[in-house]
């Protein structure tokens, strides 16, 4: 089975202008890393994938996961994962109600607890179900979002300036764990980015966004 | 569904006040079947120009209304230029929701309490600084002048103000602008008034206008603390709305177009005085003087904050003395003795009609809440915010004066056939409480996060999914406040409660506010102290709920 992102003939207008272009097939397990200038419109270009494009904006073209077109699906039937630079863990759940939230419904609630402390485990975060998230660090809290994202199991995923935040050490134990499971679950990743450490350890391919409505 | 609930929203809050203000307009001009007359004539506005008190009465609204605006605002930007950012200034913060919670009614009894001639203030210095043996005899509550009533206003005013101020200060970014005119030799009083008031005024303009339209036509104020020979015009409207005979009610419709074209007319007089003063104030900022007054500026405007606040607090105070006080003879500071026998005698009565309270303010503050929710929610989606022209129709209901719509819309409803009580006053009193809910929760609801959203959509949480168990959880304290903002506005309501329900429903203000006639200080106190409670407790509520309930998250306690 395809399990590629494809976006095919993407581009974003602002006010009926072309804001970017992007026409690229993103192979399971590989990174695209966007790069360009802030204000360019990559967090655009994921809000479009997402589908949760500002008003202001139109968005043309397609995107595909495998051979699904999913450009008119709602957002919340799309099972693309995103993170973005802050944790934006539910400040209201626990820790183990926050995967929870994530995880498609079903299972008996022991099945459902058992899964949380496996996901939990994977990250190096036993017995944390039932923290306030308000309690963790910077870098447990990263890892808590992404294995929120991990076990609503997305078909794709989407990094939004998610490492900026964290400092140098943790920063590089993050995206390694990122990358890793990412390849290990074999998903399309898309990173957009503006540290060049982060695309070099993503080993992919490398696209430059250029402001098309200044040019 | 969703789609429609800002019209829905629209007609809720605009419809009975455009019905009114038509309910108004057809026996203004002779015109009520209901009573058998038929128009159209102009004899209602030669009644009503024939009245030989209207000239006064009128000047008074008027004077009133734009005296105790411009004294509010004068009071809120000395108190923000001299304190904004201090510690004194935090202090004032946190006063500030019991200070607005408290009716007017009640902060209006508890101010005629203290000033009177047998009040504390007088009972404190007598009989060693003036020498009374007895209260003396002269006229300070309801005094000719409306003095009395300008004060109950002020006070009442600043806190609501200082709110919209503090409101507005979070957008201009106050600090840096003071830091950059002190470096610049500015004072810290002048400084701000050059490089932040202007700002923040255009801010808080419309809750301005609406202080203005309010404080001209307020009627229960006015029938505590105004003078009666003759009142103010909106209490004479009133008079006139509730006299058994009916062709009065043209008379009293006719006066209450007038009042509009009063308030209008004040609306407009104060936009030239912001044009003269902006004038004014661009030569003086363009002068370049670093006006270095600030101590005696922040020491007067800290003592006439403290004054504004006090006399809320302590006029509570003598409302609780009262209500368990026995014989207490002046000049004495307490009485003489203390009793149960007030609160045995009206206590009952008054927790029934709390009861009638609550369950008018939880009917209509619920409705508001799920329109406002709603509306909330459709700008979220649609991605379009609230524009000036929405904002615009937000204040709409709270600028045009209650005496103007609503005797119109009591006149409406009885022609109709329609039975005045309950139901209707619930939704009357709506066409308040929404306005107040709606701007208590925008900004919070605005400043929510939406990235919450994509990521809970990302994870497969469906629109509503996100809205119950993201963005109501995470915004329960803004909801809740929202909430006691509406229970608040929905129990001070007089007017409302007054006409719409025909006199067969009372609550808390209309009993307190017949009680001002007889005098009996200590069954108004009890009314007046469980009117603020009624108020007061929904505030306390809304700062313990999400305590308990986030008591273990840490990140929703800032």
């Amino acid at each position: 089975m395809n399990k590629s992102l494809t976006l095919q003939d993407v581009c974003i207008l602002r006010g009926g202008k072309p804001l970017i272009e992007v026409d690229h097939v993103i192979q399971a397990g590989e990174t695209l890393t966007v790069m360009g200038p802030s204000g360019v419109g990559k967090s655009t270009l994921l809000a479009f994938i997402t589908g949760t494009l500002p008003s202001a904006f139109t968005g043309m073209g397609q995107i595909l996961l495998g051979d699904e077109n999913i450009t008119q699906k709602p957002s919340h039937s799309r099972h693309i994962g995103i993170l973005f630079q802050d944790d934006l863990l539910f400040p209201h759940m626990s820790v183990g109600a926050n995967l929870a939230f994530g995880m498609p419904a079903g299972g008996s609630k022991s099945e459902r607890r058992a899964k949380i402390e496996a996901g939990l485990r994977d990250v190096g975060l036993e017995d944390f179900a039932d923290r306030d998230p308000a309690t963790l660090s910077g870098g447990q809290k990263a890892r808590v979002a992404l294995m929120r994202m991990l076990l609503s199991n997305p078909r794709a995923l989407l990094l939004d300036e998610a490492f900026s935040r964290l400092d140098a050490e943790m920063r590089a134990q993050v995206r390694d764990l990122v990358f890793r499971t990412a390849k290990e679950r074999e998903l399309p990743v898309l990173m957009v980015t503006h540290d060049a450490e982060d695309a070099k350890a993503a080993g992919g391919e490398v696209i430059e966004l250029k402001n098309l409505s200044q040019a | 569904m969703l789609r429609f609930l800002p019209a829905l929203t629209l007609i809720a809050m605009l419809g009975p006040v455009i019905a009114g203000l038509w309910g108004t307009v057809l026996p203004a001009l002779g015109q009520l079947p209901s009573a058998g007359l038929h128009g159209p004539s102009l004899d209602p506005f030669r009644d009503l120009f024939g009245w030989g008190g209207l000239f006064d009465a009128a000047r008074l609204s008027a004077a009133t209304g734009l005296i105790a605006t411009a004294l509010s605002l004068g009071i809120v930007a000395l108190i923000s230029a001299s304190w904004a950012g201090t510690d004194a200034f935090q202090t004032l913060e946190r006063l500030l929701s019991p200070l607005l919670s408290v009716p007017h009614a009640a902060a209006a009894f508890g101010l005629a309490f203290l000033i009177a001639p047998s009040g504390w203030v007088a009972r404190l210095l007598s009989p060693v600084l003036t020498g009374w043996e007895r209260p003396p005899d002269i006229l300070i509550v309801q005094d000719p002048l409306g003095l009395a009533m300008i004060a109950g206003l002020v006070v009442k005013e600043v806190p609501f103000l200082l709110l919209m101020t503090i409101a507005a200060m979070g957008q201009a970014q106050p600090r840096r602008s003071l830091l950059v005119a002190q470096s610049l030799g500015y004072g810290r009083v002048t400084g701000w008034l050059k490089t932040v008031f202007p700002r923040v005024y255009t801010q808080i303009r419309l809750p301005v206008y609406v202080v203005i339209a309010y404080s001209m036509s307020v009627v229960d104020v006015a029938v505590i603390l105004g003078p009666t020979t003759p009142p103010t015009l909106s209490v004479q409207i009133v008079k006139w709305m509730s006299d058994p005979n009916l062709s009065m009610r043209l008379t009293g419709a006719a006066a209450a177009l007038l009042q509009l074209v009063l308030v209008i007319g004040a609306l407009c007089f104060w936009w030239l005085g912001e044009r003269i003063i902006a004038r004014v104030g661009k030569r003086w900022i363009m002068s370049g003087r670093r006006g270095l007054l600030d101590a005696p500026i922040r020491v007067l405007s800290l003592g006439l904050g403290s004054i504004s606040a006090l006399a809320v607090f302590f006029g509570l105070a003598s409302l609780l003395i009262w209500s368990f006080a026995a014989f207490w003879s002046f000049p004495n500071v307490l009485p003489d003795g203390f009793t149960m026998r007030t609160w045995t005698r009206h206590g009952p009565d008054a927790f029934t009609t709390l009861g009638e309270t609550f369950l008018i303010a939880g009917v209509a503050v619920l409705l508001a809440l799920a329109l406002v929710l709603g509306c909330l929610e459709a700008e979220h989606r649609s991605g379009r915010p609230l524009t000036r022209r929405g904002l615009w129709m937000l204040y709409l209901p709270l600028l045009v004066p209650q005496t103007a719509f609503l005797p119109g819309l009591q006149t409406l409803l009885l022609s109709i056939g329609a039975d005045v009580g309950r139901i209707p006053v619930i939704f009357a009193h709506l066409v308040f409480v929404l306005p107040y809910v709606f701007l208590s929760l925008g900004d919070p609801w605005r400043s929510w996060d939406t990235r919450n959203a994509i990521v809970a959509g990302a994870l497969g949480a469906r629109p509503w999914a996100v809205f119950w168990r993201v963005r109501v959880p995470m915004l329960l304290r803004p909801i809740l406040t929202a909430t006691a903002v509406g229970v608040a506005v929905s129990v001070g309501q007089y007017l409302p409660t007054l006409l719409i329900g025909g006199g067969r429903v009372s609550t808390l203000t209309t009993e307190a506010v017949a009680l001002a006639s007889g005098g009996d200080r200590r069954a108004i106190g009890v009314y007046g102290l469980v009117q603020t409670l009624a108020a007061l407790v929904p505030f306390t509520l809304a700062l313990i709920v999400p305590a308990i309930l986030w008591r273990n998250r840490r990140n929703l306690h800032e």
